[in-house]
């Protein structure tokens, strides 16, 4: 093999790294997204019971490194995923992990952004007749979704570099595919990973500056959270 | 049509209403005034019963709201509630916060609850601000906003609970003379406010409430000649000091009221 130039490192990382990372980043996202918000239901509107369990989930989830978290899906309890083809089960395990433990964290998310809806708007919905469950889809819900993008942008930042982790069970994304691709070039791999981690950088920082900081300012000029 | 009969409501070890009882007519404009802490606003949660009192009966057209197995929700349509600091729903334009209520509750298309909510903007004279949103609005402005979203729904009775005490001085004006309209056009109407201006205008009968309950009522005429109490004469006097009676804008009482 020909010593690659930047061209070829840059579509090397496109066409074999970003596919996985994306999928990852997507899936562990949208996973963590449903269950973050069963738990922060569960912790705002739940019984005792159901709100220690949520916090205890949250605390066990956010104890636990991302690898072994990994590698406890992947090999912990053989045969536990049996319904997911062998050859998916990395990738699923990875999935399963990011979204196990950003729930945790979107849980908190959620959780602070339902607490932070002005509580007499919950009264005014009551009191022209909605019920309470008409009142949070409704009032408290989309606000409190619009007061999360903040801070679940930041969330997004964290997973999409925690799914670098998915190479320690051999998942070609963005850091393996860096990696490996300077494994044979000795010379090159100082700029391999460099151009790994500028894709990382790329693909974050756009998201949390233009996401994060519009939507704050806009929040600010709709008058919502904190008062 | 709103009969409320010994009603009692502790909050832990802090009895707040010790046995009120009052009746309302349609069509009737009642104030009801106290010190601070004294259970107005207790009073009203219990109206509406998003506070459930603890005793007593409130029979709204006949019904019993507080007995058990009542579909609150729907007594809650046919009492509208005006808050003290509005509660808007920030996240909607003027005109949704407006017509949510009939889109979601009573189940009206789209259009028709549009072109209700933005009739009820129009009694209160901001059909021009629709689209704004609540952070958008003026205090005067937003607590109007409120009054439409309660009158939109059509209700027999709305309760006001000290709706222009979180406003600055100089949007009291349109506030209370929006409420003067309604009351003029007949609405049913439980107003909490130290408002004497207003309630001389058009209550028809005045409740002064100290320490959970009815201490002295009657007609603005009697409390303003002739009150019973010596503690209602000081408080009366109190208010008369601090806030005056807003005669001008009883006066006048036209559009110079609206900016």
């Amino acid at each position: 093999m020909a010593v690659p130039n930047l061209f070829d490192i840059f579509f090397y990382i496109i066409f074999q790294g970003l596919p996985h990372t994306l999928l990852l980043t997507f899936l562990g996202l949208l996973g963590g997204f449903v269950l973050g918000i069963v738990l922060a239901l569960m912790r705002v509107y739940g019984s005792k019971e159901l709100q220690w369990i949520a916090s205890g989930y949250e605390k066990v989830m956010r104890g636990i490194p991302i690898l072994v978290l990994i590698y406890i899906l992947l090999f912990g309890v053989p045969g536990l995923f049996f319904f997911i083809d062998l050859r998916l089960l990395p990738l699923f395990s990875v999935i399963l992990a990011l979204a196990l433990r950003s729930a945790a964290y979107q849980s908190q998310i959620f959780r602070s952004a339902i607490l932070s809806v002005n509580p007499g708007q919950l009264e005014a919905a009551l009191s022209i007749g909605m019920s309470k469950l008409q009142a949070f889809r409704n009032i408290i819900f989309p606000q409190a979704l619009r007061l999360a993008i903040p801070s679940w942008s930041n969330e997004y930042a964290v997973v999409i570099k925690d799914s670098s982790f998915a190479y320690g069970v051999g998942i070609v994304e963005i850091t393996k595919a860096s990696y490996d691709l300077g494994v044979g070039f000795h010379q090159l791999r100082i700029i391999t990973l460099f151009v790994g981690a500028f894709f990382y950088l790329a693909l974050t920082y756009p998201v949390t500056r233009i996401i994060g900081e519009r939507q704050s300012k806009k929040l600010k000029n709709l008058g919502m959270g904190g008062g | 049509m709103l009969r409320i009969h010994n009603l009692y409501k502790s909050y832990d070890d802090l009895e707040v209403l010790k046995g009120i009882s009052f009746e309302l007519a349609r069509q009737e404009v009642k104030v009801i005034f106290g010190p601070s802490g004294s259970g107005k606003s207790t009073l009203l949660r219990c109206i509406n019963m998003l506070d459930p009192p603890d005793e007593g009966e409130i029979f709204l057209s006949g019904q019993n709201i507080t007995a058990s197995g009542i579909n609150l929700n729907s007594v809650r349509t046919k009492i509208g509630m005006v808050f003290q600091h509005f509660n808007l729903f920030s996240h909607l334009k003027a005109v949704d916060n407006v017509s949510i209520g009939l889109r979601k509750v009573k189940k009206l298309p789209k259009e028709v609850a549009q072109k209700k909510a933005l009739e009820a903007l129009d009694r209160v004279r901001l059909k021009d601000w629709a689209n704004h949103y609540p952070a958008q609005l003026s205090g005067g402005q937003q607590q109007r906003v409120g009054i439409a979203r309660a009158l939109a729904m059509e209700p027999e009775v709305i309760l006001f609970d000290e709706p222009t005490s979180a406003l600055d001085p100089e949007l009291i004006g349109e506030v209370l003379q929006t409420m003067l309209d309604l009351a003029k056009s007949g609405t049913t109407m439980i107003v909490v406010t130290h408002e004497m201006g207003f309630a001389r205008a058009v209550a028809s009968e005045m409740i002064y409430i100290g320490d959970g309950v009815v201490e002295e009522r009657g007609t603005p005429q009697h409390f303003f000649t002739s009150p019973n109490s010596d503690r209602v004469k000081r408080f009366l006097n109190q208010l008369n000091t601090l806030y005056g009676t807003h005669e001008q804008l009883l006066q006048t009482g036209d559009e110079e009221n609206y900016k």
